[in-house]
């Protein structure tokens, strides 16, 4: 029933479909990153710091996800193995080595990087639905790994009392607002990676095997390669958001490696809209203050909201928030640029 | 020896609920192109409903065997009629998102209205005990659940070569086009198989509600499982679902005898080896990449 033009991608036109791709005009990009930097360093001012702190590791994960989604037509539904697998990671080198809380972070994407290169390696093989389910199934492996490899996880306790060193200065719990800034510099340096990756040349092959694999095979391009070199940085990308993650929560539990989390970061991505990387920042924005306020209003049952909102996105409103703000944007300037001319 | 056997026939009723499950899940597939992600959790309602059954209307289990499909068989044409059609001419990833959003809220609704414990099910005084077989105690139950499961999917099985409905279906399933261009509606088949694959679902969630607990999460594992089945047994093969099914039955029970700490990651073990050797599954077809 699938034919190869058929894409995740909603029906976008050419001039969105560039600016996904060129980033816009150079004004309207530095506006759109001062305005970035104006709220990722505000928002611990306006939103208690630790849900802040959640919001851009949410916001880092959903945009790693968004380069295999929305740039190269992937959709893996397995990326807590590399969020959750980088968490406990991080966890571990935390605790036993005491390094720096960066170090351990760098060092939970690498191991998420080095877990992502088999499972990308065998998930590629299969495209379009097929690789969603085997990327879910991997993911799923590596779950039953932790929770029972007691002596490294703790199981089902989890991974307790991950410290947060900072170069010599010890955060406590209390200090959740100076963690923040001490850890968003991770979160951007993510961001910057994950946009350099999209508007590089890769970024191209990328966008050229999700619109049409067999002309980009055709044009000499390894697409399989292409794919795992993809979902590896992907998956790097997670991880130093899972990272940030397990550091500021101070322990890591079986849940980051669910499949209700690999499920969580699709609707952040979808929400926020697919193939926009800001999308991703909206979309945390929306669903992790929302989890919080039902959390913290003593709603039990927060998938009968999430579940709901998935099914209406997904029905009625396919571009997104920004994928929506884009078109209209975009629209606009056609018809102002047509009265002009 | 003894033990050897135990293992098989254990093996097999697990893969009874994974075999009838994934028919309905190889069956919709086929027909509309949609993995539906929400078939764990019309598993779940099929317990589910058969434990308020029991629970309200005192209905026991082969009441429930007759009557909870049909049930799940209207919820189906529901949620097909609602949500799932809509989405039928976009890329399938979209209805796997819708389904996906599903589960979340079915999942909840439930844990929220029974509780996370698990609901009580008593099994018919008939399939209680063991049933002695050269001199080996086999529980009556898994046999029981085998031979169901076996008739059932011999009987799906006949429908599908032997009628005209099956002829239509599988028509369907493989040439749309061609199916179209000789006059039939395929598009007037869609809701019943959704239906249909739905209250497959609903009775191995039936059939595993005595043996495993009820709770919302039931579903949760399974879902997973069962896509490795059909991985296993190639997505489009509605007897590679089939048997895939039963293989995996039998790695998790050999497994959790054996080595119990590896038998869950041995599935998605055997899965992966598959994926390298043979992409398209044990019984699928190539696809054109």
């Amino acid at each position: 029933m699938t034919s190869p033009t058929a894409s995740v991608i909603p029906e976008v036109s050419v001039e969105e479909a560039h600016a996904a791709v060129a980033g816009g005009k150079p004004w309207q990009r530095w506006v759109l990153l001062a305005v970035g930097l104006l709220v990722a360093l505000a928002l611990p001012w306006v939103i208690y710091p630790p849900v802040a702190m959640d919001i851009a590791a949410w916001a880092l994960f959903a945009v790693a996800l968004d380069i295999l989604l929305g740039y190269t037509g992937l959709l893996s539904f397995g990326h807590a193995a590399f969020w959750g697998g980088s968490a406990y990671m991080t966890g571990v080198i935390a605790v036993h080595v005491g390094v720096p809380f960066p170090l351990a972070i760098l060092g939970g994407a690498v191991f998420a990087m080095l877990l992502a290169l088999p499972i990308g390696y065998l998930s590629v093989r299969r495209s379009g639905i097929y690789f969603a389910m085997v990327t879910l199934a991997f993911a799923q492996m590596v779950y039953f790994v932790a929770y029972q490899w007691q002596d490294v996880t703790g199981g089902e306790n989890g991974l307790q009392a991950v410290p947060k060193s900072f170069f010599g200065v010890d955060l406590v719990e209390t200090d959740s607002f100076y963690f923040y800034y001490a850890a968003i510099p991770i979160i951007m340096l993510g961001m910057w990676a994950a946009w350099r990756i999209v508007h590089s040349p890769f970024g191209r092959v990328l966008v050229a095997i999700r619109d049409n694999a067999p002309r980009a095979r055709a044009l000499g391009y390894d697409v399989e390669r292409y794919k795992v070199m993809a979902f590896v940085l992907s998956a790097g990308l997670a991880g130093l958001a899972g990272g940030v993650f397990a550091i500021s929560h101070g322990f890591v539990a079986l849940p980051a490696l669910d499949w209700t989390t690999s499920g969580k970061v699709v609707l952040v991505t979808v929400l926020g809209g697919i193939g926009t990387l800001w999308g991703g920042i909206v979309g945390a924005i929306v669903i992790v203050v929302m989890e919080d306020q039902l959390a913290s209003a003593g709603f039990e049952g927060i998938g009968i909201i999430s579940g709901t909102v998935f099914i209406l996105v997904v029905l009625l409103f396919r571009r997104g928030l920004w994928g929506t703000v884009r078109h209209y944007w975009i629209r606009w300037q056609g018809r102002r640029a047509s009265r002009a001319a | 020896m003894s033990a050897l056997i135990q293992y098989t026939v254990q093996g097999l009723a697990a893969g009874s609920f994974y075999a009838l499950a994934a028919l309905g899940l190889a069956i919709i597939f086929g027909v509309l192109g949609v993995v539906n992600f929400a078939h764990g959790a019309f598993y779940m309602l099929g317990a589910v409903s058969a434990a308020v059954l029991l629970d309200t209307l005192g209905l026991g289990l082969w009441a429930a065997l007759a009557v909870v499909p049909v049930l799940m068989f209207l919820f189906g044409v529901l949620v097909e009629r609602l949500l799932v059609q809509w989405l039928l001419p976009l890329d399938p990833l979209y209805n796997f998102l819708l389904t996906f959003g599903l589960t979340l809220l079915l999942v909840d609704l439930i844990k929220r209205r029974y509780g996370v414990s698990g609901l009580p099910y008593e099994r018919p005084g008939l399939l209680q005990g063991r049933f002695e077989l050269f001199g080996i105690g086999l529980p009556k139950y898994q046999i029981f659940v085998l031979v169901f499961s076996v008739v059932i999917c011999a009987l799906v099985w006949l429908l599908m070569t032997r009628t005209r409905i099956g002829m239509i279906v599988r028509a369907s399933t493989e040439k749309p086009d061609l199916a179209r261009a000789l006059g039939i509606n395929v598009g007037r088949w869609v809701t019943p198989v959704f239906g249909f694959g739905v209250a497959l679902a609903g009775l191995a969630g039936v059939l595993a509600a005595p043996f495993r607990a009820i709770t919302a999460e039931m579903g949760s594992n399974f879902i997973i499982i069962l896509f490795a089945v059909v991985v296993i047994g190639g997505l489009g093969s509605i007897f590679g679902a089939v048997v895939g099914g039963f293989l995996v039955g039998l790695v998790e029970a050999f497994g959790q005898a054996y080595a119990p700490t590896y038998a869950q990651i041995l599935i998605f073990a055997l899965m992966a080896v598959v994926v390298l050797l043979r992409p398209a599954g044990l019984f699928g077809r190539e696809e054109a990449a």
